[in-house]
């Protein structure tokens, strides 16, 4: 197999014919759009839910840079594990932690 | 190194036999044996090559992923023990305003980041250095501001450490009175355990988280300014790189990897900035 027809044959990670300018500024003005929302949603007081809202909106915000800023949705599979598999240890850690604190009635909110 | 001058246009179809080892990165032309000269030796093809390139830096990133997760964590665990004095730390202590315009300069920066990259996959050469003073400019513009944050904080005597005061925070003297509501009376019940475990007075016990949540914040905020200005000298390094122009469509693994870092720097302030900063602006 040619060198030439290697690199065409696949897709480019980074050139996807997909993601042009204005794709890029559609995902700005998403992330913009959802800070907004973030902001918004903390003028109310819902309690703790006030904090997972703002969490949950960070991770849409996290997955749009990531999937498009980032180029993994265009990127070859491996690349794909790495970059969920970062985020999915992080949560294992973070509600294994969390499960032990909460539990223990060292937190407040019960 | 090869001299460019003595290159032959490789045919099309001519397939390196693994003995072209090309020049350095960067170069654009062919070595006689057809393998492009920004190909390295240890390489099949260009695609292969970028892609190695993006897994080890995702790999790198997945480690900066737990360095600031863990971080995280820890934060949740005291902003759930003492909830209204994380509350009040974060509405009197911090400037939300200037947090809430670095957040929208950081966001643009990933734009023009993004838009640098897409040049150089388009091997438009001054696309990628405006879009790369873009992104510089915007690094810089939202260091200062952070700057200039750590200095009121600094007037109101909010550095962690011997001169620390909770006296721009309108803290309660006494734990919240317990007829209030029932959230209120938990807390109290908490501070008062919590500080009698600890051996300290309840206003003690306060004064201390107060202080537990500005060695947060500028652990985290600290951090993140150091991945910036990491994130700095790396775009001014790939700004140079541009300006003499390394980049093409198909050489700009440099390019791509700088970006991937300085979108990683937006996503860790997507999280900084609910948590530090829209704890309690509700009240």
């Amino acid at each position: 197999m040619s060198t030439t027809a290697t690199t065409s044959a696949q897709p480019d990670p980074h050139a996807d014919p997909h993601m042009g300018v204005r794709e890029y500024f559609t995902i700005y003005f998403a992330l913009l759009g959802l800070m907004l929302l973030t902001v918004l949603a903390a003028l109310f007081d819902l309690g703790a839910a006030n904090f997972l809202v703002a969490m949950t909106i960070a991770m849409v915000k996290t997955v749009l840079i990531v999937l498009f800023f980032m180029h993994v949705r265009y990127s070859d599979t491996l690349t794909k594990v790495f970059s969920a598999g970062a985020f999915a240890w992080l949560l294992m850690m973070i509600i294994g932690f969390l499960n032990d604190y909460f539990t223990r009635g060292m937190v407040a909110e019960k | 190194l090869t001299p460019v001058a003595e290159t032959v246009p490789a045919p099309p179809h001519a397939h390196g036999d693994g003995h072209g080892h090309g020049a350095g990165p960067g170069q654009a032309g062919a070595h006689g044996n057809g393998r492009p000269l920004s190909l390295v030796h240890q390489f099949e093809d260009l695609y292969q090559q970028k892609s190695a390139a993006v897994l080890g830096m995702w790999a790198f990133l997945g480690t900066e992923v737990m360095f600031f997760g863990g971080l995280i964590a820890t934060y949740i665990v005291y902003r759930f023990t003492s909830p209204d004095v994380w509350g009040a730390a974060s509405h009197y202590g911090l400037n939300v305003t200037l947090g809430t315009i670095n957040t929208v300069v950081l966001l643009t920066s990933s734009l023009a980041m993004a838009l640098a990259v897409h040049a150089g996959a388009t091997g438009e050469r001054l696309r990628q250095v405006r879009f790369l003073e873009l992104t510089l400019g915007l690094g810089l513009l939202f260091m200062a501001i952070k700057a200039y944050e750590y200095r009121e904080e600094y007037l109101e005597n909010l550095i962690p450490g011997p001169g620390f005061s909770t006296h721009a925070l309108h803290l309660p003297e006494e734990p919240a009175p317990a007829a209030e509501s029932a959230a209120h009376r938990r807390e109290s019940a908490t501070t008062l355990r919590t500080a009698s475990i600890l051996s300290v007075t309840p206003v003690q016990f306060v004064h201390q988280r107060a202080q537990l949540f500005f060695v947060f914040y500028f652990f985290m905020t600290g951090l993140h300014l150091l991945h910036m200005i990491i994130g700095v000298g790396l775009v001014s390094w790939v700004l140079l790189l541009a300006r003499r122009g390394r980049f093409t469509a198909e050489y700009h693994i440099p390019l791509e990897i700088v970006g991937l870092y300085w979108h990683f720097i937006d996503i860790v302030w997507v999280f900084l900035y609910p948590l530090l900063y829209l704890v309690a602006i509700h009240k």
